[in-house]
């Protein structure tokens, strides 16, 4: 059933008996074309893309627990493309042009709100570093403005301007950034996905990879038995690494916990997306009201859900450190999900070495935003078996090659990314 | 969680006075071929469970320590003076 406002209105008469689950709860065939493990944003969206762009719809998503239990439903749902690098920046502007028609696209309520992101500098190297972000999305052909200290005041009056150590000077501004429900990202690809003839087998864990006596993989075993398949795709984001070793890949990944926080509901108080230069604290506020705000990873490996209590004291002290009006509010709740963190910072989607086996991971604390163009340019990879043109930088070889897309110049360190 | 470290020089001293470094990989002889350099500097068995790591109590005693830990659980198993492992690495090696 098509969603608009003549079926809310024709389901409220009938006391909103009607409503169809928004997808199926089918058994697993034997045999799927592709089978994608991960129910994440990137596996339901690759799905999507794969029956809609492409026209491949005999495929499964798999998913070991419920849709939207990792990371696609734990972020803080920031999406923007103020990259620097060229591997990276027309990857994510194709993902934000996608944000902007999806609603329509998939025909579901994913509030994308585009609010603008102020990433706020305090000094002269982050002038300059901004500055040249900024430069380099307009030539990537992206709007950007670098604004000044009064012009951030206009736009933010409740920030500490009086701040000893860490004066606001200005900040990069890009207005077409905001934030989406994160959920219903999720369940308007399940649904476009489904309506399609894709499969989405929830509670379906796979535990093996299995692959003929060429090395080919054939299928893979999982708690509810075997599934064969042609192509396999891997989009299991914080377990990549657990996954990919059942084909004994080798990969350029940590996984690390970031944590998130929301405070009680409130009034607006803050209408963009803001990044304080100081420290890695970010915030926004929800439809529903709570200030929705995180800060850096916890630093070491973990593939828990949630993190420890020194990083949560940290991050509210920079909060309070930018915004002090922030101390009057209370935490309602806090939580934590598991990243690929790869080498570089930035992502891979790329074949592997092992046929039939495709792999998309390494988004880091920033696949959110990238959900679409990721799934876009996965099916695209599957379906025609070439790199699509914005995501050909994305490759896993590319650290051998000496191709890394170091967007923090940080090196082959993933908890600084 | 791996909130307390006990460092084998400084006693017992919360997590937040060291600098991680990541899992403990035995760096290769310089001559070693590209292959074997490009694992040791990029390769990552990120396991769900037991590991060790690096860690650096630089606002302690500075020593390199080798941290094992379960990266779950979060629990700590034992922490040792990198020296002290790399010596007891190479004996073992040697014998
Ligand atoms: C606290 C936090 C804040 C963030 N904030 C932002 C932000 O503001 N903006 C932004 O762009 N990004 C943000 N991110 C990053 C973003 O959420 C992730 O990069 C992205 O969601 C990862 O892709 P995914 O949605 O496919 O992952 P997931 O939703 O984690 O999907 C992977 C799925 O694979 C499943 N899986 C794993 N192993 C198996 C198996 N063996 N069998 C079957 N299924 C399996 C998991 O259960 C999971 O559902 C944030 C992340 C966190 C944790
Ligand atoms: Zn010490």
């Amino acid at each position: 059933m098509r969603y608009s406002a003549l079926s809310i209105i024709r389901n409220a008469f009938s006391g909103n008996r009607d409503w169809q689950p928004a997808w199926r709860e089918p058994e697993p065939k034997p045999h799927y074309d592709v089978i994608i493990v991960g129910g994440g944003g990137h596996g339901l969206s690759t799905a999507y893309y794969l029956a809609k762009e492409f026209g491949i719809t005999n495929v499964a998503v798999l998913e070991k627990s419920y849709i939207g239990s990792g990371n696609v439903g734990r972020n803080t749902t920031i999406i923007r493309s103020n990259y620097v690098l060229e591997g990276n920046e027309p990857f994510y502007e194709l993902s934000l042009k996608l944000w902007e028609g999806l609603e329509q696209d998939f025909n579901f309520n994913a509030m994308v709100s585009q609010r603008g992101i102020i990433n706020l500098f305090h000094d002269d190297a982050g002038r300059d570093h901004y500055a040249r972000r900024g430069n380099s999305m307009m030539i990537h052909g992206v709007e950007a403005a670098l604004l000044s200290r009064d012009e951030v005041k206009a736009l933010v009056p409740y920030l500490n301007y009086n701040h000893a150590r860490f004066p606001v000077m200005g900040a990069l501004y890009q207005k077409r950034a905001g934030t989406v429900r994160h959920d219903a990202v999720a369940w308007g690809y399940a649904r476009g996905a489904d309506m399609r003839g894709v499969d989405i087998i929830q509670n379906c864990e796979v535990t093996g990879i299995r692959r003929d006596a060429t090395g080919k993989v054939t299928g893979v075993e999982t708690s509810r038995g075997f599934i064969g398949c042609n192509k396999l795709a891997l989009a299991a984001a914080g377990n990549t690494s657990t996954v990919g070793q059942m084909a004994g890949l080798e990969l350029p990944i940590e996984s690390h916990v970031l944590q998130a926080f929301v405070s009680e509901g409130l009034k607006p108080v803050i209408h963009h997306v803001l990044t304080y230069g100081g420290g890695h604290f970010y915030i926004s506020q929800s439809d529903k009201g709570g200030l929705v705000f995180g800060a850096s990873l916890d630093f070491f490996g973990s593939y828990a859900q949630h993190g420890n209590l020194a990083t949560v004291e940290e991050t509210i002290e920079e909060g309070v450190s930018l915004i002090p009006g922030l101390s009057r509010s209370r935490v309602l709740r806090s939580w934590g999900g598991v990243m690929d963190m790869s080498m570089d910072g930035s992502p891979i989607i790329d074949r592997t070495g092992i046929e039939n086996l495709y792999l998309n991971c390494g988004w880091c604390y920033g696949g959110f935003k990238a959900t679409p163009a990721s799934g876009f340019c996965f099916a695209h990879l599957i379906a025609k078996g070439v790199s699509h043109e914005v995501s050909r930088f994305m490759r896993l070889d590319r650290f051998e090659r000496g191709y890394a897309i170091d967007e923090a110049g940080k090196g082959p360190q993933p908890n600084l990314h | 969680m791996a909130s307390l470290i006990t460092c084998p020089h400084c006693g017992s001293r919360p997590k937040e006075e060291f600098s991680i470094r990541g899992e403990v990989r035995s760096r290769p002889e310089p001559a070693a071929p590209f292959e074997t350099w490009y694992r040791y500097v990029y390769v990552r068995d990120n396991p769900k469970g037991r590991q060790k790591e690096y860690w650096h109590h630089v606002l302690g005693c500075r020593r390199w320590l080798v941290v094992e830990r379960d990266t779950l659980t979060h629990e700590v198993y034992g922490v040792t003076d990198a020296a002290a492992y790399r010596a007891s690495e190479v004996k073992e090696a040697a014998e």
